[in-house]
């Protein structure tokens, strides 16, 4: 009779998967908000997740954060979230397009600096930013398909015209990455441990609360304002979300004088109020 | 007891169908999506075929190494005995259990320019990271279990006797394990290479962390598929299913071939 005896820990098994399968169903009181967030603005995020969650109807926030053109990837797939902000318009609009996405409004605004690794191998060749045009420097950017890699290169386009670094410039740079990063912050970690000579990544990135720890290994080189990118992030709701009124209650927030507060301690500059 | 057999016949029916349907469906819906012409399209398009050809290279580079390399540790754990001997059987086993992230953030502060051997290698002018030299690294390090693993079963399986008797004939030991031990235990080494291959082919976490991610020196099939779901599924489909079909191909020769599956034959005494 052993099979019979055996029995139990089968039932068990089964009642567990039977259980897993079982769909969500809408629990009062439990209500939760998914927010997708861009790399880039996962500490602010953080931040303004815990500030919503206290001020709020308790409403406890999940963020999922990733590079934009990802996140965009996975809601137009079918991923369940309420709320999507991202680095560029492009992201938001494939997610428009494809009809997941309401309204996107304006969140924040940002720009990109040069980051070197802190090596002295590094500090005698890198020191303007022309040099990144140096032969066999060790440059990381994000991917092209990434916001932080498109701006990067658009950045780059500018300088060209920039006088005295010649119209080849940008090609040239190019011709030093190394690595087509995932996100912004796998460019950041690359250069702090010194396996990258530079990158290009966010202002945000090495600004603001904890810019001591972010700076540790790594030297800043602005790029003059005028040859600068002006990366906007935008926010919107899902469509069909299960509960609208949080994830308007907190794009509200995010918009609001407290978000925009957090945001700005993190390095991100305000977004124009005015259209 | 007649009716507890039943049950059981019918439980072992029903879960090889579900676990067969399981591990077939996901391979269906990816042919599904997929066309003859958009494949063909997809082949001719040069950064695939780059991919392609960089995931071959290092992948069979990747394998041969760790055939070379990996054989005498597989005999040492398969016919030593000595102080340590679990421990050292474990740490083999522990690239298995790593997640591949975890292993590529390990071969970076190991390997990488700022790591442990940085400054040695750094003397004698080379930097590994970002390099294909990086790609081979990573699939070697998760490939290196499967293949010591399958191999030193497969030398374990081997009746010592062999040795032996080719030991009192006069042959050295590193002789008699040559032309007696590998010969016989082939079927275990062909598997363990096959799996090590399998798995290096599929190689993709410890590759983007530790090598980077640029097309013809480390953009392998696997980092192709993640950069091209999110920019066009269909092509990310086509390039999967690339890689299933040679990966199918592959192992299917392996299982065929003169050393495929005669376990069993083994067994049977033939």
């Amino acid at each position: 009779m052993f099979p019979i005896r055996r029995s139990p820990g089968l039932c068990v098994l089964l009642l567990a998967l039977a259980a897993g399968c079982r769909p969500e169903a809408p629990r009062p009181g439990e209500r939760s908000l998914t927010v997708f967030a861009a790399a880039s603005l996962a500490e602010p995020f953080g931040e303004m997740a815990t500030a919503f969650e206290r001020s709020g109807g308790g409403i406890p926030v999940r963020l999922n954060v990733a590079g934009s053109q990802q996140l965009a990837a996975q809601i137009v797939r079918g991923a369940v979230a309420d709320v999507f902000a991202a680095a560029d318009r492009d992201a938001m609009k494939f997610t428009a397009d494809r009809g997941r996405v309401l309204e996107p409004a304006v969140l924040a605004r940002n720009r990109l600096v040069v980051v070197a690794a802190a090596r002295p191998d590094v500090d005698a060749v890198l020191v303007s930013l022309l040099n990144l045009a140096t032969p066999g420097l060790k440059l990381v950017l994000a991917a092209p398909e990434v916001p932080a890699g498109r701006y990067a290169r658009q950045a780059l386009r500018n300088l060209s015209r920039a006088p005295g670094y010649g119209a080849e410039y940008a090609d040239r740079v190019l011709e030093n990455v190394v690595s087509d990063e995932v996100d912004v912050r796998a460019v950041l970690t690359k250069v702090k441990l010194g396996e990258a000579d530079a990158g290009i990544v966010y202002a945000s990135d090495v600004a603001g609360d904890g810019a001591a720890a972010q700076l540790a290994g790594v030297r800043v080189i602005e790029i003059p304002e005028a040859y600068d990118v002006e990366a906007e992030y935008v926010i919107a709701q899902l469509r069909s979300v299960d509960d609208s009124a949080a994830a308007a209650a907190f794009i509200g927030f995010a918009l609001g004088p407290a978000g925009q507060a957090i945001l700005e301690r993190h390095g991100f500059l305000r977004r124009r109020t005015t259209p | 007891m007649k009716g507890a057999a039943l049950a059981v016949r019918i439980f072992a029916g029903l879960a090889v169908g579900l676990v067969t349907a399981f591990l077939v469906l996901p391979v269906v819906a990816l042919l599904l999506r997929v066309s003859p012409r958009g494949l063909l399209a997809e082949l001719a398009d040069p950064e695939v075929r780059e991919a392609l050809r960089l995931s071959l290279a290092t992948s069979f580079a990747a394998t041969a190494l760790v055939v070379l390399l990996g054989l005498p540790l597989a005999w040492l754990l398969a016919s030593a005995r000595f102080p340590g001997k679990r421990i050292l059987e474990v740490l083999v086993a522990l690239p298995m259990v790593l997640p591949p992230t975890v292993a590529g953030l390990a071969l970076l502060l190991a390997f990488g320019r700022a790591g442990l051997l940085g400054g040695a290698f750094s003397a004698l002018g080379i930097s590994i990271p970002f390099t294909t030299a990086a790609v081979v690294l990573a699939q070697m390090f998760v490939a290196l279990p499967f293949f010591v693993g399958a191999a030193a079963a497969g030398i374990r399986g081997v009746s010592p006797l062999f040795g032996e008797v080719a030991a009192t004939l006069g042959a050295p030991r590193w002789y008699a394990f040559l032309k007696v031990i590998v010969p016989l235990g082939l079927p275990g080494l062909v598997a363990g290479a096959a799996m090590g291959w399998a798995r290096a082919l599929g190689e993709f976490g410890a590759t983007i962390i530790f090598a980077g991610n640029l097309a013809g020196v480390t953009r392998t099939m696997p980092l192709a598929v993640y950069v091209r779901f999110e920019t066009d599924l269909e092509s990310a489909v086509a390039l999967s299913v690339t890689l299933l079909a040679v990966s199918f191909g592959v192992l299917l020769a392996v299982r065929t071939g003169p050393f495929g599956a005669p376990s069993d034959a083994v067994r049977a005494g033939r």
